[in-house]
């Protein structure tokens, strides 16, 4: 029984990463109508940030993560306005090509700079782990402090959707960016401005993970950046409350599918799970379905 | 000087030409119609002056600012506003949301005091609920604020389109077939609306209708377009018995 609520814990503290990711894929999407398949190696390029901060220029953890989330919001800023800008009217496969070309360009600057080489992320937080019943069960620092983290950027992030002026031109955009424009709402800021966001959360999301599993490539980003996609379909992609639900879904079911299935089949079972919840409810758990006017 | 100036206005997709020459004077304060059979170019003249084509001739003056070409957030804060022949409300979004996105521009704060939540943002987001509620209470959808726009009766959206229109602070109001889709009741308590929105606000307004009752009831002036040109233009009466525009909505 212990055995199985520490997996659990574990389960949704990287369902926590897991959410936080989805939600800047499911924001891009829901907003700009695009899949951004580069959003998992900016979580890689802020994990580098830190790492170079941090471990390598001996900043202090929280200026490293300051710092971090400052990169990867100007680098995703400049990502949208480099290569999907120009794109507006482009056709999605158009876009969805360049979001992989931009990914294997991120990757491979990373590859440039660091190196091949396995790093060890030296974690930035440094709260004692807490110790449940006798020592049986052990919640680490990371553990907290994720968890927390993803509690706070969620009810942020829907706050400022639902009560903010710049989180309604986000939902108008959304809905009918053309009825959007016409009323004074400038689209291409406001698309900015999601990528902004997103790729804030990026940089969160990329020291938590390195701060859990300590190891660090440029291709770091990347698996999880493709779970976190699967988190945003699984929950609904364009929901938020979507992609929190979806990444901690599929975080447990990751965490207990290695426990109890098989270590080496949980990738399988989290893209298994993915078809199945596809089969059933193609728009995911929280997606709207879609009624067509006749 | 007259609020909109449209001179030699043309534009073409192709080898199409869809507006051509045309000529438009709106004073202050007029409540002017566009009328013309399906297919003569109505709509494509709204989406001229808003800026969602950019014409390949002529000009338009707002006020006496040239606005030819402009974007359409830009010509929006210039000062025209508009509505959808099909309706177009966030429909997602509630009523009173609505109406505070076409506030937008009136009441800025970045992102990051929305983000922060610092006292200017608590300031300046009352300050849209009170204007945008003072809004809805015009139009008699204060109670219904809370709703969800997709939940409101056909009636009550278009004027909730207009609430939201009249929101970004416009000099003109262009209204799309105000009475599509609306029985004579709905069409007689919306006509009363839009005198009241010109008498109230001070407002100038063109607008784009096929019911006749409607046009002949308010518009003082109008303009008849047939495929893409200008057919006749002036006083409502003498243009409604014109027998060239009979001619071109019955056949000769």
């Amino acid at each position: 029984m212990i055995g199985f609520i520490s997996y659990l814990v574990n389960g949704i503290s990287l369902g926590s990463v897991y959410a936080i990711i989805a939600l800047g894929y499911t924001m891009v999407y829901g907003i700009a109508k695009m899949l951004n398949f580069a959003h998992g190696d900016v979580i890689m390029i802020g994990a580098f940030v830190v790492f170079s901060t941090v471990s390598g220029a001996g900043l202090p953890p929280v200026v490293g993560v300051l710092i971090s989330v400052v990169a990867c919001t100007l680098l995703g800023m400049a990502i949208e306005r480099i290569a999907y800008k120009p794109l507006r009217k482009a056709s999605k496969l158009a876009v969805l090509i360049t979001a992989i070309g931009v990914s294997y360009f991120l990757q491979n600057v990373a590859l440039l700079i660091y190196g091949a080489n396995t790093k060890s992320f030296t974690s930035v937080v440094s709260i004692e782990p807490i110790t449940l019943a006798d020592g049986a069960m052990v919640i680490s620092g990371e553990t907290i402090v994720t968890v927390i983290a993803c509690i706070i950027i969620m009810i942020g992030l829907m706050t400022f959707m639902k009560y903010s002026k710049a989180g309604r031109a986000m939902l108008a955009v959304s809905e009918d960016s053309g009825a959007a424009q016409l009323m004074g709402v400038n689209v291409n800021s406001t698309i900015a401005m999601t990528f902004a966001i997103g790729s804030a959360l990026a940089a969160i999301a990329g020291v938590l993970l390195c701060s859990s599993y300590p190891s660090l490539t440029p291709y770091t980003g990347s698996m999880p950046g493709i779970k976190a996609f699967v988190a945003a379909v699984f929950g609904g992609i364009g929901s938020i409350p979507g992609a929190f639900i979806g990444g901690i879904l599929l975080g447990v079911i990751e965490i207990l599918g290695k426990a109890y299935i098989s270590s080496q089949l949980a990738d399988a079972i989290v893209f298994a799970v993915l078809i199945i919840v596809l089969l059933v409810k193609p728009t995911g758990l929280l997606g709207k379905q879609i009624q067509e006017k006749v | 000087m007259a609020l909109l100036e449209v001179k030699n206005l043309g534009i073409s997709f192709g080898g199409l030409r869809a507006v051509d020459d045309f000529n438009l004077t709106i004073e202050q304060g007029e409540l002017y119609g566009l009328i013309g059979p399906n297919g003569a170019g109505k709509t494509t003249i709204f989406n001229l002056l808003t800026g969602v084509y950019k014409p390949t001739d002529g000009y338009i003056m707002l006020d006496g600012e040239n606005i030819t070409g402009k974007k359409t957030t830009e010509i929006n804060r210039h000062g025209i506003a508009r509505t959808f022949q099909n309706i177009r409300l966030f429909s997602e979004l509630s009523v009173l949301d609505n109406v505070k996105v076409g506030l937008h521009n009136h009441y800025p704060y970045s992102a990051l005091t929305g983000i922060l939540r610092l006292p200017k943002y608590f300031r300046v987001e009352k300050e849209m609920n009170e204007k945008a509620m003072e809004l809805l209470k015009v139009f008699g959808l204060d109670k219904e604020a809370d709703y969800k726009a997709s939940n409101l009766p056909y009636g009550q959206q278009r004027k909730l389109e207009i609430a939201r229109a009249l929101a970004t602070g416009p000099k003109l109001l262009l209204l799309d077939e105000p009475a599509a889709g609306m029985n004579p009741n709905e069409t007689q308590e919306l006509m009363k609306t839009i005198r009241f929105v010109r008498d109230e606000f001070h407002m100038t307004i063109l607008l784009i209708e096929h019911d006749m009752k409607l046009v002949s009831g308010i518009c003082e002036r109008l303009t008849v377009l047939n495929f893409g040109q200008v057919l006749t233009e002036g006083e409502t009466t003498a243009v409604l018995h014109d027998p060239k525009v009979i001619a071109a909505y019955l056949g000769e």
